[in-house]
This record gives C-alpha cells, structure tokens and sequence, in this order.
C-alpha cells in the first residue's frame, strides 16, 4: 500500500490517534486500580473508626 | 420595583467610591491600547488598519477582569445571602446588578474609547462606528459575564479561570463588534449586517445571562 | 451521608462489571474492521492517500460534539430531574470529548500542511473546534476547582448548558467571520458526494471510535464512583477519629 507523497503526515496523524488512544486507556486503568488500592486500604484500617465513631481508647 | 433601584443605585455609589473598581477598568483599557503599538512598532498606517481591533481587544480583557467585582462586596459582608432569599426575583436582583456594572465599568470604556481612537490614528467615522458597537456590545460583555461572576462567587480562587470560562461565548460579540467597526477599515460589509447581529447577541445575552446567573447563585451555595 | 447513598451506584458498578468485556471486545472488533478498511481505500481523485487521515478527523470531530451534546442531557439531568449518577456521566465525558476534540484539531492540521501548506488555518471548521476545545477545558478546570462534588456538579452543569446554546451561536459567528476574511472557498471533502469506498470505512471508522466512547466512558464512571467512596469514607474516618481524640481529650 503506498501512502504517496505526503506518507509522513497520514503515519503521523495515525500517531497521533493512537497515542491519545492509548493515553486514554491507561488513564482510566490506572485510575481504577489507585480507587481499588485506596478503598481496600480504608476497609482494611476500617472496622473500628467508620461506621460506629466509638472512642479507640 | 424600588427595590431594584435601590439595588441599582447602592451598586453605583459603592463602584465609584475609592477602592470601588469603576475606573480601574479604563486604566487597564488605556494599559493594553499603550501596550500594543510597543509590541507592533509606531506604524501608522499598521495602527489604524488594526485600530477597531485593538480598541474592541482592550475593552474585552477590561470586561472580563472586572468581572468577579460583580458579586464579591456582597459575598464578602453577606448581603448576598439577603438577596437570594429576599422576595424580589433573583433574575431581576442580578440583572440590575449588571445594569449597575455596566454603568461603573462598560459605560466608561465606551466613553474614553474615542480618545484611545485618537492614539491609534482613525479617522473620525472609525471612531464613530468602534465607540457605537462598544456601547451596543460591552452590555453583552457583561450580561454574559454574569454567569461567570456567579461562578466566582461558588469558587473561592477562581483567579484567571473565569475569564477563560467567559470567553467562548464572548467570541461572537468581539467577531460581529470589530467586523462593524471595521466597515471603513476592510470595507468588507456594510455597517448594518454585523452591527444588527451584535444587536441581537446584546438582547440574547441580557435575557440569558440574568437566568443563568440566578441558577448558578442558587445551586452553587448551597 | 449514609450508606443508602450509594444503593443506585452500586447497582451501576455490577452492570458496568458484566458489560465492559463486551463493549471492550465490541469496540477492538470495529477497530479492526475499520482499520483493514482504510487500508484498503483507494487514493481520492484529489487528495490522494492523505484521504486516509479523513477516517480519524471527521469520526473525532463528530464525536466532538456528540460528547457536549450527550454531556448536556447530563446536565439537564442532574438539574432538572436530580437523576443520581447524571452528573458523573457528565464528568466524565468532558476529558473523553477533550480529547476526541484534540484529536481532530491535530488530525486536521496534518491534515491541512500538505492541502493548504500550513498546519494551521484559520477556517470556519477548525476554529469552531478549536473554540469548543477551550470550552472543554473549561469545564473540566471547574470540576478540578470545586472540591465538593454535587456543589461542581450543579455549577458544572449550568456551564455545560450554557456552552451548548452557545455552540450553534459561535459556529454561525465564526462561519460568517470566516467568509468575511478567506474569499477563496475552501476545498470541500471528496466533492459534492462521498463515493462508498470512502464512506464505508469512515462510517465504520465513526462506529469504533463511538464504540470506544462508550467503553471508557462507562469505565471512567465506574472510577468516579469508586472515588467518591473512598472520598466519602476518608471523610467519615476523619469526622470518627476527630470525635474519638476529642472524647479522650475530655476524659485525660
């Protein structure tokens, strides 16, 4: 398949395309995995502190 | 409906007492109108082929920092509060509001724009037609400020985001408000076909703008 | 700030579970296709190959507005019928719109260099794009700059609707502005009608990248959800923690 003349702008617009694409991709995965981490770290520190607010000492 | 006058005047004395922002707004005007020939060069000829421009350029940044005065007084010593649960609609408290703030800040952009004019070498029908479409468009600049100025009341440090909320829906008014002062300029259309339009952006926005802030006002401090 | 308050986005959190590996699979499938398609499409009578960048510009600059579009539904619904989870859709679309945005502001300065000699120009459609650009941004500084969610989410909202009447308003303005400045008219795409081996990728092509909106998008909200958990519950420890050390405080 021969891009012609102007190959260089059609591979960069392509790029481009999946660049953000892929941006797109790892910020929501990476995103979802930090809200994981933070609500198992919270249940696990949890128990006592959250749903009841009785005193630790 | 005294009541509102009441607003309207309260407004205008406390914009025009010393601390007040009234005539800040044409010292930033005169600022970027002194700055631009330092960037471009003392052509003359360049100055007044841009002039309209450069004149529509400066009231636009002068409206939309003014902006946050709007709501920020009455914020600050609680009057806002009365307002929004006292009995005269809040579209109306807030309309008058920006017929205040045009008065204190848009109406003296207008009114020194002329001499401004003079700086930049146009001729007398140039400043007619610029000082014109600024009277009709600096009430759409602050009409459509409103929301903004509401939203600066519902974020603490808004600081340069509310200009740049407003902007989008301001481009239309500075593209049809330099196109009719232009007309001698460029000679690309009549005076009337952009300067009827920036009619209508005006009319639009005093209708829009009032709802839209009363909205924002209400949900935003809640 | 009970937990009943989070039943309706529970809910969502187990659709979103059983429906994302389908929209993924969905979304990758349509790609494929599409981009086997581009490949295949023959050189245009005019352009050439650089047609092929048409198949990312126009799907994203569609795309752009659908998003602000499907944003304002949104906004109606968090203002008007107080629908829970309508203003997290509302949120998170505005990144996604963003960059679908980008994405045809770039591809369309590409573009432009080898059809117009320069990879910026100040025509009609590209500067409308590039004015909706800034309102994206725009509204996702708000969301970044109100820290209480549903206070963002209502000033939010007011701005999306705002923008959305605008949008016919500024793309008339800069239309008229643009035949005032360029009298040269501006190449149209394929001439007056697109051949079908030109529209078959692009609609295909159009398809994936709607496909993929809808795939981050319903993951994006399942993030936000779980953010506004962990928010909540950090909030919660802290109010717990602070009622605790003050009834230590008064009996030491």
């Amino acid at each position: 398949m021969s891009l012609g003349p102007h190959a260089d702008f059609i591979v960069a617009a392509y790029a481009a395309a999946v660049g953000v694409v892929a941006l797109l991709v790892i910020w929501v995965i990476a995103d979802y995995r930090r809200q994981r981490r933070a609500l198992a770290d919270l249940e696990a520190r949890g128990g006592r502190g959250i749903a009841t607010g009785a005193p630790t000492t | 409906m005294d009541a509102l006058a009441a607003i309207l005047v309260r407004d205008l004395r406390v914009a025009l007492r010393v601390g007040g922002g009234a005539l800040v707004g044409v010292l930033f005007f005169l600022a970027v109108v002194t700055l631009i020939p330092f960037a471009l060069g003392p052509d003359l000829a360049l100055l007044r082929r841009i002039g309209p421009a450069i004149l529509w350029l400066g009231a636009l940044l002068a409206s939309l920092l003014a902006l946050d005065r709007l709501f920020a007084d009455d914020q600050a010593d609680g009057s806002l509060d009365i307002l929004l649960t006292g009995s005269v609609p809040l579209e109306l408290v807030v309309g008058t509001k920006a017929v205040a703030h045009w008065l204190a800040t848009g109406l003296p952009l207008v009114i020194v724009s002329p001499l401004l004019g003079l700086m930049l070498n146009l001729d007398a029908r140039s400043i007619a037609f610029t000082a014109l479409t600024l009277a009709v468009g600096t009430p759409a600049l602050t009409f459509i400020g409103l929301i903004g100025a509401a939203l600066a009341v519902a974020i603490r440090r808004g600081g340069l985001l509310l200009p740049i909320l407003i902007l989008p829906p301001a481009i239309p008014v500075l593209i049809f408000g330099v196109a009719a002062a232009n007309t001698d300029v460029v000679g690309a259309v009549p005076f009337g076909t952009p300067f009827t339009i920036l009619c209508a952006l005006t009319l639009f926005s005093i209708v829009i703008g009032p709802f839209a802030a009363a909205a924002t006002l209400r949900h935003g401090l809640e | 700030m009970s937990l009943i308050d989070l039943a309706n986005p529970t809910r969502f959190l187990k659709l979103a579970a059983r429906l994302l590996p389908w929209f993924v699979a969905a979304t990758l499938v349509a790609f494929a296709c599409g981009l086997v398609l581009t490949m295949l499409a023959p050189d245009d009578y005019q352009q050439g190959a650089t047609v092929k960048i048409m198949f990312i510009h126009v799907p994203n600059a569609w795309l752009s507005m659908l998003v602000w579009a499907l944003m304002s539904v949104a906004a109606l619904g968090t203002l008007v019928w107080r629908h829970p989870l309508a203003d997290v859709a509302g949120k998170c679309a505005a990144p996604l719109g963003a960059a679908f945005t980008f994405l045809a502001l770039v591809t369309g300065s590409l573009w432009g260099r080898p059809m117009w000699g320069t990879y910026w120009v100040w025509d009609a459609r590209l500067t409308s794009v590039l004015v909706l650009f800034l309102m994206y941004l725009g509204v996702i500084a708000l969301w970044r700059t109100v820290e209480d969610p549903s206070r963002a989410a209502r000033a939010a909202a007011i701005l999306t609707l705002v923008g959305a009447i605008n949008l016919p308003i500024i793309k008339f303005s800069v239309d008229w502005w643009n035949t005032l400045h360029q009298p040269t008219s501006v190449f149209r795409v394929g001439g007056p009608s697109i051949d079908s081996s030109i529209l078959v990728p692009l609609l295909v092509m159009a398809i994936a990248f709607a496909l993929l909106f809808i795939t981050l998008h319903i993951a994006a909200m399942r993030n936000e959800i779980l953010r506004r958990r962990v928010r909540t519950l950090r909030l919660l420890a802290a109010q717990a923690a602070q009622v605790a050390d003050t009834r230590a405080g008064a009996r030491a």
